[in-house]
């Protein structure tokens, strides 16, 4: 099994500061070739997690291996692995060419083959004009990509990245989105990758892994996590979203029916949630809710607007219908909403997701 | 506008002035003084005016002219200062031996004939010698090289030309390259100490960095003369270090650490350290700190992440600490003073011998004027040095 050979398992790995747990008992397996993203608030262990993967920091306790060998005991010069940094790291008293031959080096790679393998991997980041500068004379963007050029071409089969790209602007930052996942692709790398920005997570990752103080909360696919938290902290951590609580009155193969707190139901998609008190929330993507007077489903209920903001692709509309608040998403064109109209809201069975209380 | 401007100028200036004033009083002053003096041989010309006159008439090859005779013989007879001319006929004896006798004689012919035209020839044959009136027309230029070529060992030959002084009138050369040596061995010392020492101070922090950037600082903060004794009690024969060494049997009978150069090497590193540690310490703070990991990750063993990385980025303040730190030791003179032997005394103590045992203004100008040139020359070194580091951010 060829597939399972080199994947990356943290086995009941934990790390310590003192009395401080900043990760707490985690287990986590990375397939090779797979682009796992780490996401969580500012403080949750990220940074923690990676850098014990590159050696940085010794676990507290547990164990890491990649494939069948054990690599917590090894000095982060043997693993092997790319690490690209948040501010680059570039050496800067060397040239870019220098910086991106480093690697090979330490390897002890012939001359004239290090010579080709840094042209490759910088034109691969289109730098190769650029292999004469030092890193102070290149943009934000181009050091970020001579980092990566840099971290790629010793060919490790594993790269881990801290935020790489939290430095750069907007365009720049989708830009190099765009080409990590190509390379990713590509060549077939295992990418372990930090964020705190969950719209990167999403687009990029093969699967994420939400933390939350030193713990997964969820892990999964981008779809998995958007669509089907399993928390009220993953469901407001990733995206925006209107929780309602309620009570389990009826769950059904066909879907389920929450009474509200307030009076009425709501009809949601069937879930295998079975909540011991028969507490639960709801969660409702604002840009799933539809507004207009005619809206006919089986989740309709009249509601005042209170607030209505412009936000050039999208309105923002603060609805109340009595019983509890809503945001919703709406297409500038469906029509002009003001403070106190009064619409119907719905939303589909399928939008609506349970999770515990 | 243009008013609040100039009010605003004006401000500045005051601002700034005290500053000027003391720097022109206390270092430019006295500085152009020192210089003056290495450069400046007034005795001949106060005491000859008349001859100073004439004396660029003549070649200094051909036979005198009588006008320049006349004019010497006229200066004698005026000459009623006898401290001046005291001093004319030493500053005459020093170019051209023989003087002090032919002068003495030539003064009792002229007080005989106080009125008209003398033959000098008549009174002493030696005055037939050009080589005499060379001298005399000489001393007349208010300016000479005599201190600057004598500081570096040379001098005017009898014709003018610059030849080497003989080997054993010529110390200066021998102790500038002394001095120089102490310097380069002090400053290796202070940077074979120094960047270790820098490199702990910048990787540990806390009270840790703290004690350790204190001990460094510690010398700074006590006299240059209290830290020289306090060497001066732990290197002598029955000193802390023998006595130590010798209770615990290691030697047999004391080192000879003091009075020598070792000691004075040793007392001159403690002394500079600092000034080797703090430039390395800030170069290396400016060195962000996920480079060694980064080095580390791309597959550097820790020594050649060293070597590759943390060295070439902290040699900037190596090369500073080396300049200031050469800079100043070839200034010291407390230290080799104090616990140099004969064989360790450099350039200053020369100086302060000069100026202060033997009032020889103009030898003291002189060396020191090379010093001055020596040390600026390294300045300018630095200044390029710091300003690369600077546009290379
Ligand atoms: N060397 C250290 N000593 C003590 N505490 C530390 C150390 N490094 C990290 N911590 C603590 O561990 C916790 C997790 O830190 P970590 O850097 O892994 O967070 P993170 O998820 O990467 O956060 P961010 O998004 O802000 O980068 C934080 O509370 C931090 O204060
Ligand atoms: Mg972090």
């Amino acid at each position: 099994m060829p597939l399972s050979q080199s994947n990356i398992r943290f086995e009941k790995v934990s790390k310590s500061y003192g009395t401080l747990r900043v990760v707490d008992d985690l287990d986590l397996m990375i397939d090779q070739g797979e682009f796992l993203s780490l996401l969580g608030p500012s403080g949750s262990g990220k940074t923690t997690i990676l850098m014990m993967l590159a050696g940085f920091e010794a676990p507290s306790g547990g164990t890491i291996s990649l494939g069948s060998q054990r690599i917590d005991p090894l000095p982060p010069h043997r693993r092997n692995m790319g690490v690209v940094f948040q501010n680059y790291a570039l050496f800067p008293h060397m040239s870019v060419a220098a910086n991106v031959a480093f690697p090979l080096e330490m390897r002890g790679t012939p001359r004239s083959e290090i010579e080709q393998k840094v042209t490759r991997a910088l034109d691969m980041v289109q730098l190769g004009a650029m292999k004469d500068r030092r890193p102070a004379q290149l943009s934000g963007g181009q050091q970020q990509r001579v980092a990566l050029a840099r971290a790629l071409v010793f060919e490790p089969s594993v790269v881990l990245m801290d935020e790489p790209l939290g430095a750069l602007d907007k365009q720049l930052r989708e830009q190099m989105q765009l080409d990590i996942r190509a390379l990713h692709k590509r060549l077939g790398l295992t990418i372990v990758f930090v964020t705190h920005d969950q719209s990167e997570a999403l687009t990029m990752s093969d699967r994420i892994a939400v933390f939350n103080r030193g713990r997964i909360e969820q892990i999964g696919t981008p779809r998995e996590i958007y669509d089907q938290p399993r928390s009220r902290f993953v469901a407001q951590f990733i995206g925006e979203t209107n929780l309602v609580e309620g009570t389990l009155a009826e769950a059904g193969d066909a879907g389920a029916t929450v009474k509200l707190e307030g009076g009425g139901t709501i009809r949601v998609q069937p879930s295998d949630l079975r909540p011991d008190a028969g507490r639960i929330l709801v969660s409702v993507r604002p840009e799933r809710i539809r507004l207009g007077p005619d809206a006919a489903s089986e989740n309709a209920y009249p509601a005042t607007v209170t607030d209505a903001v412009y936000h050039g692709d999208h309105l923002r509309i603060q609805l109340d219908n009595g019983a509890f608040g809503f945001v919703a998403k709406a297409d500038r064109k469906t029509a002009e909403f003001n403070p106190g109209d009064r619409v119907m809201v719905s939303f589909a069975p399928a939008d609506c997701w349970m999770l515990p209380a | 506008m243009s008013e609040t401007s100039l009010k605003g100028r004006l401000g500045a200036l005051a601002l700034v002035a005290p500053l000027v004033l003391f720097l022109a009083i206390f270092f430019a002053w006295p500085l152009a003084s020192m210089l003056k003096e290495s450069v400046s041989d007034p005795v001949g010309s106060h005491a000859f005016p008349l001859t100073a006159a004439v004396a660029g008439d003549w070649d200094r090859q051909s036979e005198p002219p009588e006008a320049l005779k006349q004019a010497f013989v006229d200066d004698l007879r005026a000459i009623d200062d006898q401290q001046l001319l005291g001093d004319a006929v030493r500053r005459l004896n020093s170019a051209q031996n023989g003087f002090r006798t032919l002068m003495s004689r030539t003064i009792r012919a002229v007080e005989e004939q106080p009125e008209g035209p003398l033959d000098l020839v008549a009174v002493d044959k030696r005055w037939a010698d050009v080589r005499f009136w060379r001298a005399v027309a000489d001393s007349t230029n208010p300016y000479t090289d005599r201190y600057l070529l004598a500081a570096l060992d040379y001098e005017r030959d009898a014709s003018g030309r610059i030849a080497a002084l003989p080997a054993e009138a010529s110390a200066n050369t021998a102790i500038l390259l002394r001095t120089l040596g102490i310097g380069a061995v002090v400053t290796l010392a202070c940077a074979l100490i120094g960047l270790p020492y820098a490199m702990l101070v910048a990787s540990v922090d806390g009270w840790k960095r703290q004690a350790l950037l204190g001990a460094v600082l510690l010398p700074l903060w006590t006299s240059l003369l209290v830290r020289t004794a306090a060497w001066f009690i732990l290197l002598q024969e029955q000193g802390l270090i023998n006595d130590t060494l010798m209770s615990l049997g290691l030697i047999g009978s004391p080192l000879p650490l003091i009075f020598n150069r070792l000691g004075v090497v040793i007392a001159m590193t403690h002394v500079l350290l600092p000034f080797m540690v703090l430039p390395i310490y800030s170069v290396l703070l400016s060195i962000p700190r996920n480079l060694m990991p980064a080095a580390a990750s791309l597959g550097a063993p820790p020594w050649r992440a060293f070597l590759r990385v943390l060295l070439p980025l902290s040699l900037r303040g190596v090369v500073s600490g080396s300049l200031l730190v050469f800079m100043t030791a070839i200034g010291y003179y407390i230290t080799p003073a104090l616990i140099g032997g004969a064989q360790d005394q450099m350039i200053s103590s020369v100086i302060a011998f000069y100026a202060i045992g033997s009032a020889n203004w103009g030898m003291a100008g002189a060396l020191g004027a090379i010093l001055l040139v020596a040390t600026l020359a390294l300045y300018t070194v630095y200044g390029r040095l710091s300003a690369d580091r600077a546009g290379g951010r």
